[in-house]
């Protein structure tokens, strides 16, 4: 390569490959604005329009009829509360057993085949699932908050195991050894000593996956979406839940449905978004407290 | 590596209580590790069992069988894989660049602060449900289309079969539904890219940079080559969210069982066919043609995640391997 003069005007090469260079970084940037802005148009459209709708009735009160004013969706978010709640219940014992007997207790073999059927499981569409509870559960009884809920479960497993594991990964060996040094079994070492350091990495996978499973519709549409247009709490019925509810206000023709759709789409975004950033910042703390344990 | 406690000189605990306790563990964690693998294989065999009638009826012509007609009880799939393909392809294109300079931009530019700020921003983007991202498409991003950027699209490529057409009112179609999918797997492939670029090594990089290069001739010469194979294991994890996602694209395509090249038109994907017959399928031949579209949305997951799966190792291998 021949060197420009130290002391003269850069070489047109010189000054075409910068100009190249200045050109990609440009876009590069571009790219990320326009990400940015994306998330922007997105939130400000479900405030501006999302805001009006919102009161305590809203949240309160169950729908109006077609057409009416008024009215809330407290049937949507009583069932939704009640379907995720259900959902975690089941995911979280068996997640976490998953990734403790993954990371404790597994041979090579049979942990790489589970990861793998974790990973699966993960990438399997959600509408997959909902056809899998239907065919399972719903055939066969009826569609129930229930059914709902062991869909969500599904979709939430595979997060929370992963997670979980990935958690246990970075307990530090020298508990274990400590442990294990004085002649504590296993059982006790894992109860007692990994499982209590992992605690902040756990919640926070599975808020994160709460936070994904309450805004996952595609389950829900086979399994818990013939609902009554009142406040039930009883998981053996049809639930309603806020994200069907959004889905099905979207496609009606009426504005004032618009409306609660959007209202309703903000009060998702709120709790989706607080729970994503609150598990940022524990699962920053745990990490930081597991460094200084190591 | 990974903890492996069964390698330490651990002796066994004195107390036949503890023993006992520690096997009881074992398999009580064993039951739940072996339940996701239970899940695949259940969810798999569900999937088949249910399409059965449909299968017997339509056989494996049902994929190249243009056909939805549940009054004479005819169906078919290939319009709607079409769809899914058609979609998910124009997602891919759209979202690949823009993500992996967003990627770019993240390892490579963003000075600390906006980095961390943009990087989360750019996660929330992948969280926000894809229900309300579907909201936005047919309230919003729809009707912006259909006035601003559909009438120039038609007559700058109108010659095109692409662009022909009416543009629909409502701004409903293959278009808005590509468009809305690119939305969603932008963030996935920017935040897998990103700490691909993140994991080259620095001294590559600072050799390249110590050497004269451009910032974006070291790009172009150390990082994206060392990053490609993960680049397209993420870009193959951003098909796989695009053909599963039904609902967002339900709300946008404009569900129409007939597939045209023009992009105005209204079409639907296999996974938006199944979303909105879900409480109008009467009878139970259209039903197991239902589960004979998850059946087909499966396989093509499945071959999607485990082919991403297979460069991941491969990957990992040549990095751990190589150095």
């Amino acid at each position: 390569m021949s060197a420009a003069a130290p002391w003269g005007r850069p070489s047109p090469r010189l000054r075409r490959r910068k100009a190249v260079n200045l050109m990609m970084e440009a876009l590069a940037t571009v790219a990320a604005l326009i990400a940015v802005a994306l998330l922007g148009t997105v939130i400000v459209s479900v405030l501006r329009r999302g805001l009006p709708a919102i009161s305590l009735d809203f949240f309160t009160k169950a729908p109006a009829g077609f057409g009416a004013p008024g009215g809330g969706l407290a049937n949507a978010f009583a069932g939704s509360l009640v379907i995720v709640a259900v959902a975690a219940l089941m995911a979280l014992p068996v997640g976490v057993l998953t990734a403790l007997y993954l990371s404790e207790f597994a041979p090579k073999r049979l942990e790489e085949t589970i990861r793998l059927a974790l990973d699966v499981l993960n990438g399997i569409p959600s509408i997959v699932i909902g056809i899998f509870v239907f065919g399972i559960l719903v055939v066969s009884h009826q569609q129930s908050g229930l059914a709902g809920s062991f869909a969500l479960a599904i979709i939430m497993l595979p997060l929370i195991a992963r997670s979980t594991q990935e958690v246990l990964r970075i307990v530090p060996e020298t508990l274990r050894e400590a442990s294990y040094a004085l002649g504590i079994s296993r059982w006790r070492t894992v109860l007692g000593i990994i499982l209590p350091a992992s605690v902040g990495g756990i919640m926070t996978g599975t808020m994160l996956a709460v936070a994904r499973a309450a805004g996952e519709t595609a389950p829900l549409l086979f399994t818990s979406s013939l609902t009554a247009p009142f406040v039930t709490w009883d998981p053996r019925q049809p639930l309603q839940s806020v994200p069907l509810t959004i889905f099905e206000l979207s496609e009606s023709p009426d504005p004032l449905d618009h409306a609660r759709a959007w209202a309703a789409a903000l009060a998702l975004i709120a709790f989706v978004l607080l729970a994503s950033l609150l598990s940022r910042a524990l699962l920053a703390r745990s990490r930081r407290k597991l460094g200084q344990v190591g | 590596m990974s903890a492996a406690p069964s390698a330490l000189p651990v002796r066994a605990p004195r107390s036949a209580g503890d023993r006992i306790a520690d096997v009881l563990f074992h398999g009580l964690t064993l039951v739940p590790a072996l339940a996701a693998l239970a899940l695949v294989v259940a969810i798999g065999w569900k999937v088949a069992d249910g399409s059965r009638l449909a299968f017997h009826k339509f056989g494996l012509g049902f994929v190249t069988t243009a056909a939805w007609d549940p009054v004479k009880g005819v169906f078919g799939a290939r319009d709607f894989i079409l769809g899914t393909a058609s979609t998910s392809l124009i997602a891919l294109v759209l979202a690949t660049p823009i993500a992996i300079a967003i990627g770019l931009y993240l390892s490579e530019l963003a000075p600390r602060g906006v980095r961390d700020v943009i990087g989360a921003l750019v996660e929330l983007l992948a969280a926000i449900p894809s229900v309300v991202v579907g909201l936005w498409g047919i309230l919003v991003l729809g009707p912006f289309l259909a006035q601003h950027l559909d009438p120039v699209l038609r007559s700058a490529l109108g010659w095109t079969p692409f662009f022909k057409g009416d543009i629909p009112s409502a701004g409903t179609g293959m278009l808005t539904a590509a468009v809305v999918l690119t939305i969603m797997v932008v963030p996935i492939v920017a935040s897998i890219s990103r700490e691909l670029f993140q994991s080259v090594p620095r001294e590559l990089e600072e050799g390249a940079l110590a050497l004269g290069l451009t910032r974006w001739e070291m790009v172009r010469g150390v990082v994206l080559p060392s990053a490609r194979p993960g680049i397209a294991a993420a870009v193959i994890l951003g098909l796989g969210r695009a053909v599963g996602e039904a609902i967002a694209v339900t709300q946008v395509i404009g569900g129409f069982a007939g597939f045209s090249l023009s992009l105005f038109k209204p079409g639907d994907t296999l996974a938006s066919r199944i979303a909105s017959q879900y409480q109008g399928a009467s009878t139970a031949l259209q039903v197991s043609a239902l589960v004979y579209l998850a059946a087909i949305l499966l396989a093509i997951s499945l071959v999607v995640n485990l082919l991403a799966q297979v460069i991941v190792r491969r990957f990992e291998f040549q990095r751990t391997g190589g150095s």
